[in-house]
C-alpha cells in the first residue's frame, strides 16, 4: 500500500516560510479552500493554515543552533482524529494513506483537533469546519499535470529542497533512502500515531586534515618553487 | 484545554437529568419493596421525568453551540463503531424518549401490573421502562466520560477516574435535585433522597479529591524533545511561526491566571462537596423545605466550577508547540 508522505530535513531548511505562503496560495484558492483571514491588518490577526515554520533555539548561548521547525499534519499511519470522528468526515484514503476532512460531513464539533497530539487541525472561523495539510490532493492525483509538478506547493516552493516528497512504504523511493540513510524520525513516537512525515536531523559534516596533509612529504626543503606551466607538460599533467 | 461553556452545561445539565431520573427510579423500586411509601403517579414521578427532561433538554440545547455546523448534526450518529461521541449522541436522545415514556406512562396512570412474578413482585409498564431508562442512564454518563477518557495522550483525562467522576457527581447532583424537588412538593421522601445524596456526594468528593492529586502528580509522556524530536536538554522556542493568535492558541489554552484557577478550584470544591450535605444536613435537622432547593443551587454552581477546573486542568501535548509567540 502506498502511503504518501513528506520528509522535512532540519538541517537544510533556512526558516524563509516558502512553504507557508505557497501553501496557503495554493490551497485558499483550490480544492481545500478557503483557509480564511480574519482581521488580517487590524489588532489581533488570526487566520487558518495548513502549514506553519516554527523556530527553536537549541543548547545555552553562545552554543546555540537555531533550528527551524516546519509543522503540517504528519498523516499518521494511525490517525487518532480518524476513529474520534462521530460524522465520519475525518477519513484516511485507502489509496494514499492522506488524512482529509470531508467539509461537508463535518459538523465542526473539534473533537478531532482534541485528539490529535500535534494540534495539526485547525477550525476554519469562517466555514466552521475543520481543515488541515492535505498534501495537495488536488495536485498530487492530478494527471493532467506533468508528473514533476504532481507535488505539493511547499515541496515546490522549497528553495532549499529542505522538502522530499514521496511514499515511505516503497524501501527505494526518494524519501525512504533519505529516511534510512539519514537518520530520519517521527514526532512523539510515544502515542503509537506512527506519523508517516518524517523529519531529518541535523547533520555536522566536517572533514578532518591533518598538519601533514598540508604540506608535500616529498619536499624535504620545504621550498616551493613556481609551478613550471611555461615549460610545457609535465608528468603531473598527465598523469593521476 | 480551553472551558467551553456549551460542553461544561451540557455534562452538568444532563448529568443532573440522569442523576433525577435514577433519583426516580431507585424510589419506584423501593416503594416496591414496601421499603417506602409509593408515590402519587403524576404529581411526583410524571412531574419529576418532566423535570428531568426539561434538564436533558437545556442540555441538548448548550450542546448545540458547541458545534460549528449544527445543521448537519445527525450525521454525528453514524460513527458509533468508532466514536464515544457518536455513541453518546445516539444514547442522549434514547435515554430522553425513554424518560418521556416513563413520564408519559406515570401522567396516564397506566401503572396496572401487566404480570406478576412467583405472585410477589408486580410488573408494570413504567418498571420495565424505569430499569431500560436506569441503563441508558448509566450507558449515557459513560459515553460522555468516555469522550475525555479515551484520548490517550490528554493525561489528565485519560484514568478511570474520569467516568467514576462523572457517575458520582451526576448521581449526586440528581439526588440533591431529587431531595429538592420532594421538599418542594411537601414528599416524605426528603430524608432518603438527601441520604443518598450525602453519600454520593462524599463518593465523588473521595474520587475528585483523587484524581486531582493524581493530576497534580502527572509527569508527562510527551515533552518539547519529542514534540521536536530534539535531544538536547535546553530547547528554547524562540517563533511559532505567527505573531497574532490562531486556532491552535485559542482552544488548547485556558487563559486563565494561576489565582483564578485556584480560586475556582476552592469555590467548587466547597459548593460541590461541603456546603449541600451540611445544607442537607440541616434541612433534615429543621425540616426545612427551602435548604434542599438552595443545597441542590449551590452544588450545581459548584458543578459548573468543577467542569471548568476539568478542562483547564487538561494540559494538551500540542501546547508544547506554542510555549512563545516571538
Amino acid at each position: 500500500m502506498t502511503q504518501l508522505a513528506l520528509v522535512i530535513d532540519l538541517n537544510v531548511c533556512v526558516g524563509c516560510h516558502a512553504c507557508v505562503t505557497s501553501c496557503k496560495e495554493w490551497n485558499t484558492s483550490g480544492w481545500a479552500g478557503p483557509l480564511t483571514d480574519l482581521r488580517p491588518y487590524d489588532r489581533d490577526p488570526s487566520g487558518t493554515f495548513f502549514n506553519r515554520v516554527q523556530t527553536f533555539e537549541i543548547g545555552a548561548f553562545p552554543n546555540t543552533e537555531t533550528v527551524h521547525f516546519p509543522k503540517s499534519c504528519l498523516h499518521c499511519e494511525e490517525p487518532p482524529c480518524v476513529p474520534v470522528c462521530p460524522t465520519g468526515a475525518s477519513y484516511k484514503r485507502e489509496d494514499n494513506g492522506v488524512v482529509l476532512v470531508d467539509y461537508d460531513k463535518c459538523i465542526g464539533c473539534k473533537y478531532c483537533s482534541w485528539a490529535c497530539p500535534y494540534g495539526m487541525r485547525e477550525l476554519d472561523e469562517h466555514q466552521k469546519v475543520m481543515k488541515k495539510c492535505t498534501l495537495c490532493i488536488d495536485r498530487i492525483t492530478d494527471e493532467s499535470l506533468p508528473e514533476a509538478e504532481r507535488k505539493p506547493a511547499c515541496v515546490l516552493a522549497c528553495p532549499t529542497s529542505a522538502r522530499l516528497f514521496g511514499d515511505v512504504h516503497d524501501p527505494d523511493s526518494e524519501v525512504s533512502v533519505a529516511i534510512r540513510e539519514n537518520g530520519g524520525y517521527q514526532l512523539m513516537p510515544e502515542w503509537g500515531t506512527r506519523p508517516a512525515n518524517h523529519y531529518l536531523p541535523r547533520r555536522k559534516t566536517r572533514i578532518q586534515i591533518f598538519e601533514d596533509e598540508l604540506v608535500r612529504a616529498d619536499n624535504p626543503l620545504r621550498k616551493e618553487a613556481p609551478l613550471p606551466a611555461a615549460e610545457g607538460e609535465t608528468l603531473d599533467d598527465v598523469t593521476f | 484545554m480551553h472551558p467551553a461553556f456549551s460542553v461544561i452545561f451540557l455534562t452538568t445539565l444532563i448529568g443532573v437529568g440522569q442523576g433525577l431520573f435514577l433519583a426516580l427510579v431507585t424510589g419506584q423500586v423501593y416503594s416496591l419493596a414496601n421499603l417506602l411509601q409509593p408515590q402519587d403517579s403524576v404529581r411526583f414521578y410524571a412531574l419529576g421525568s418532566l423535570l428531568a427532561l426539561i434538564f436533558l433538554i437545556a442540555g441538548l440545547v448548550a450542546s448545540v453551540f458547541h458545534l460549528g455546523r449544527p445543521e448537519r448534526a445527525w450525521r454525528a450518529a453514524t460513527r458509533w463503531r468508532t466514536s464515544w461521541l457518536s455513541r453518546e449522541v445516539i444514547v442522549l436522545p434514547l435515554f430522553m424518549g425513554l424518560v418521556f415514556l416513563y413520564g408519559f406512562i406515570h401522567f396516564m396512570g397506566w401503572t396496572d401490573p401487566l404480570f406478576i412474578i412467583r405472585g410477589r413482585l408486580p410488573v408494570d409498564a413504567t418498571l420495565i421502562l424505569g430499569v431500560l431508562g436506569a441503563l441508558a442512564a448509566f450507558a449515557l454518563y459513560g459515553c460522555t466520560a468516555m469522550i475525555y477518557a479515551s484520548i490517550p495522550f490528554i493525561e489528565e483525562w485519560h484514568s478511570p477516574y474520569t467516568p467514576i467522576n462523572f457517575v458520582l457527581l451526576g448521581l449526586a447532583s440528581g439526588f440533591t435535585l431529587a431531595a429538592a424537588f420532594s421538599a418542594w412538593l411537601g414528599v416524605d421522601l426528603v430524608a432518603f433522597y438527601g441520604a443518598w445524596a450525602v453519600i454520593f456526594t462524599l463518593a465523588a468528593a473521595l474520587s475528585r479529591l483523587l484524581s486531582m492529586r493524581r493530576n497534580a502528580r502527572l509527569v508527562h509522556k510527551s515533552t518539547l524533545q519529542t514534540a521536536i524530536g530534539i535531544r538536547h536538554n535546553q530547547i528554547v522556542q524562540k517563533s511559532q511561526g505567527f505573531m497574532g493568535g490562531n486556532f491552535n492558541t485559542r482552544e488548547f489554552f485556558h487563559g486563565a491566571p494561576p489565582w483564578k484557577v485556584r480560586l475556582v478550584k476552592i469555590f467548587f470544591v466547597l459548593a460541590v462537596f461541603v456546603v449541600p450535605p451540611l445544607l442537607l444536613g440541616l434541612a433534615w435537622l429543621i425540616h426545612s423545605p427551602q435548604l434542599p432547593v438552595a443545597a441542590f443551587v449551590v452544588q450545581y454552581l459548584g458543578l459548573l466550577g468543577e467542569r471548568w477546573y476539568f478542562f483547564v486542568e487538561a494540559r494538551h501535548p500540542q501546547n508544547l508547540y506554542y510555549q512563545s509567540m516571538a
